[in-house]
């Protein structure tokens, strides 16, 4: 029994949406990264299923690409975010708005 | 060997590059004697070619350089017995001179830049002498004017000689941006700009055309060659060192005119384009030579005699004698640099002293010196057999012969004005002989003749002086007039004088007003007398009006033009356009910083809003 499409899409919107609302309203900078990471996996879902339903690769290719560049996002991510924590013993993300203009 | 040609400008610029990078740290006479060993071998390469010279132009090209749609220039030589007659002129002269300096700067302590501006200046003048296209050539022509430029103000903690120099590049300027306009429109009208096409394309081209640019080209070459009314920057220029007077004010550069105009000579050979340029040329030659009869400094006297004999090149221009032009190019170059040479070793020994009035009796401890003098005095007075009497004579018959081939009124007038000049040559010059070396010492001058290293050149140049009329003189075959005549033959070849030779008659005039002029300047100035010569004498030193006209109304006029440009228009204008385009950037800014608070989940919610936004506009389309 094959799932239709339309379900992992619904469920792709979704775990972007719970993603983005994890970004925007969270200020640990932790829970932020991962909140990024289940957006970016969100996007994933939708490419792999979009690609099985039309029968190309474009879509997996796409997939494999994110998977990298997310990989190395993390490298640089989590090693900022370790920093920072050295620095102010803290990681609210509210505290650290040196580069205002 | 005749490959050694093309390397006849990249030796001194091989001397100004090292002299330039390393000149300062060498040991004292080497810097000198280096930048002299490569002129030298400039010159033994000039010889070169022109011993393997193989009877037609040959051209060579270097490196490309510009290529732009149908625009062609390339960085290209051309050599022909004209450009190789240059050529011999500058290495030549240019290397006794560059000897004579080793002598002259031995105490100054920038003399290893002084010898790097003097190459650089030879090998620009090379490039000028040498060059295919006229925008190489003035590429040649601009340089030489910067070495001008440097070498006039070498001296620049002093007031004048900064002055000096400022003077000469604003006055060459004036004459540049005609010879541009000039370049300019042969290239739009012509279609190309290399010399040998512009010169066979000249028949086919518009009359009127090439009468412009021929004036224009003409112009450029008043402000170099110091004509009338561009001749105001020269006398000044003697504030350089006096070996640069001899070098670039008599020798080489002043005359890249008398070149330019020789060089593009089926160009200039249109009617009015010869008038102008006879014209301009007599009327200089008369105005300078009145001038220097009233001038106290020994330097500017020899400048002002430099303009003169320039004009007298330009007349045989006018009167369809360019082989006599260059011939008497080449043998002023001999016999006014070692004038100039002479009286830099006068002030050697009088520390500097160049003023007439402080001078005399310099005949018995200047010995040297003083033949010298007396031999370039002689050759240029035309005195034969003195070299300058066999070219300046020369000129005359050719006015003379075109005179009477129905030049008219203006061929007569040019004649006149010519035999004139050649009187008040012999006048002005044998005032400043007795000036200097006849009389009695100044009571508190010790002076001491210069070492050998400054007079061997000087007696090279004597020879030259006494000798060089070989060049040019018919029972020696006129080796250098017979070696021009091919490169003239094409503008000229309609123009074959039908009419009995003049024999004996014009040679016989000029001795007489030679040596006439030689006795009338002695009379007048015997025992250091100084004639007032009554409304002449006021005129002469009044330039004929010319001094009130550029000291009182052009120079104070431009001035202020020039003032104003610089404060309201530039500062006022141009400087606040400027200012005020980067305030308002910066109030721009000032705003726009506020969106950046730092927070980063306010950039996020920016960025969703911006994507919702952009969603939306496909959506609602």
């Amino acid at each position: 029994m094959t799932v239709p499409l339309a379900y992992y899409l619904v469920l792709g919107a979704a775990l972007f949406a719970i993603g983005m609302t994890g970004v925007l309203v969270r200020r640990n900078a932790l829970v932020v990264f991962m909140a990024i990471e289940l957006m970016l996996n969100s996007v994933n879902l939708t490419f792999v299923a979009f690609a099985r339903a039309l029968g190309t690769l474009d879509g997996q290719l796409a997939v494999v690409f994110t998977i990298v560049v997310a990989g190395v996002e993390v490298v640089v991510g989590l090693a900022l975010i370790v920093e920072i924590f050295r620095a102010r013993r803290s990681v609210n993300l509210d505290e650290v708005h040196l580069l205002r203009g | 060997m005749a490959e050694l040609a093309w390397t006849i400008p990249l030796w001194p610029l091989l001397g100004w590059l090292l002299l330039g990078v390393a000149g300062g740290r060498l040991p004292r006479p080497l810097p000198g004697v280096l930048a002299s060993a490569l002129v030298g071998v400039a010159f033994l390469a000039s010889v070169a070619g022109a011993a393997t010279y193989p009877g037609t132009p040959q051209a060579r090209t270097l490196s490309p350089w510009i290529a732009a749609g149908a625009f062609r220039a390339d960085v290209a030589l051309l050599v022909d017995p004209l450009a190789l007659v240059m050529a011999l002129v500058v290495t030549g002269v240019g290397f006794v001179i560059h000897v004579y300096s080793i002598g002259y700067m031995a105490d100054d302590p920038r003399a290893a830049t002084y010898f790097a501006y003097l190459n650089l200046f030879t090998a620009a003048m090379l490039l000028l002498v040498l060059a295919r296209n006229l925008l190489v050539l003035f590429v040649g022509w601009e340089l030489v004017g910067l070495c001008s430029y440097l070498l006039i103000g070498f001296w620049f903690t002093r007031e004048r000689a900064a002055a000096a120099g400022r003077k000469a590049f604003v006055v060459n300027r004036i004459g540049d941006a005609a010879f541009l306009l000039g370049v300019l429109l042969l290239w739009t009208q012509a279609g190309t700009l290399d010399l040998a096409a512009l010169n066979a394309r000249a028949e086919m081209l518009d009359p009127s055309l090439v009468f412009s640019a021929g004036v224009l080209l003409f112009a450029g070459a008043t402000g170099k060659s110091a004509q009338l009314p561009l001749y105001t920057w020269l006398p000044d220029a003697m504030e350089g060192p006096t070996p640069v007077s001899a070098l670039i004010h008599a020798a080489t550069m002043v005359t890249a005119g008398v070149y330019l105009v020789a060089r593009l000579y089926p160009l200039f050979a249109h009617p009015g384009t010869l008038a102008v340029v006879g014209t301009v040329g007599a009327l200089t030659a008369l105005f300078a030579a009145t001038v220097a009869l009233r001038e106290w400094d020994l330097k500017r006297v020899l400048a002002y005699s430099t303009i003169s004999q320039l004009g007298y090149m330009f007349l045989a221009l006018g009167v369809l004698a360019p082989s006599a032009g260059i011939f008497h190019l080449t043998t002023h170059a001999f016999f006014k640099a070692l004038l100039f040479l002479a009286a830099g070793s006068v002030m050697h020994a009088m520390h500097d002293v160049i003023d007439m009035r402080r001078l005399g009796g310099l005949w018995a401890p200047l010995r040297v010196t003083a033949l010298a003098f007396l031999v370039g005095a002689l050759a240029l007075a035309g005195v034969p057999p003195f070299a300058g009497f066999v070219s300046k004579d020369l000129i005359l018959e050719r006015a003379w012969e075109h005179a009477l081939a129905g030049g008219g009124l203006v061929a007569g007038l040019l004649l006149a004005m010519g035999v004139l000049t050649a009187f008040v040559t012999a006048v002005y010059i044998t005032r400043a002989a007795l000036y200097t070396f006849a009389g009695a010492l100044p009571p508190d001058a010790h002076p001491h003749e210069a070492p050998p290293v400054m007079t061997v050149p000087m007696g090279v140049l004597a020879l030259l002086s006494v000798a060089g009329g070989v060049l040019g003189a018919r029972w020696a075959g006129a080796p250098l007039l017979a070696a021009l005549a091919a490169v003239f033959e094409g503008a000229l070849g309609h123009a074959a004088p039908a009419h009995a030779p003049l024999g004996l008659l014009v040679p016989a005039l000029s001795t007489v007003v030679a040596l006439g002029g030689l006795a009338t300047g002695w009379w007048l100035h015997r025992d250091r007398r100084e004639p007032a010569l009554g409304w002449f004498g006021r005129a002469a030193e009044q330039h004929w009006g010319l001094l009130p006209l550029y000291d009182g109304l052009l120079v104070p006029a431009a001035r202020r033009a020039a003032l104003l440009l610089a404060g309201p228009v530039d500062q006022g204008v141009v400087d606040r356009a400027v200012n005020a385009v980067g305030g308002a950037a910066v109030a721009v800014a000032g705003a726009l910083r506020r969106l950046q608070t730092g927070y980063v989940r306010q950039y996020a919610l920016l960025l969703l809003a911006g994507t919702i936004l952009v969603m939306a506009y496909w959506v609602v389309r």
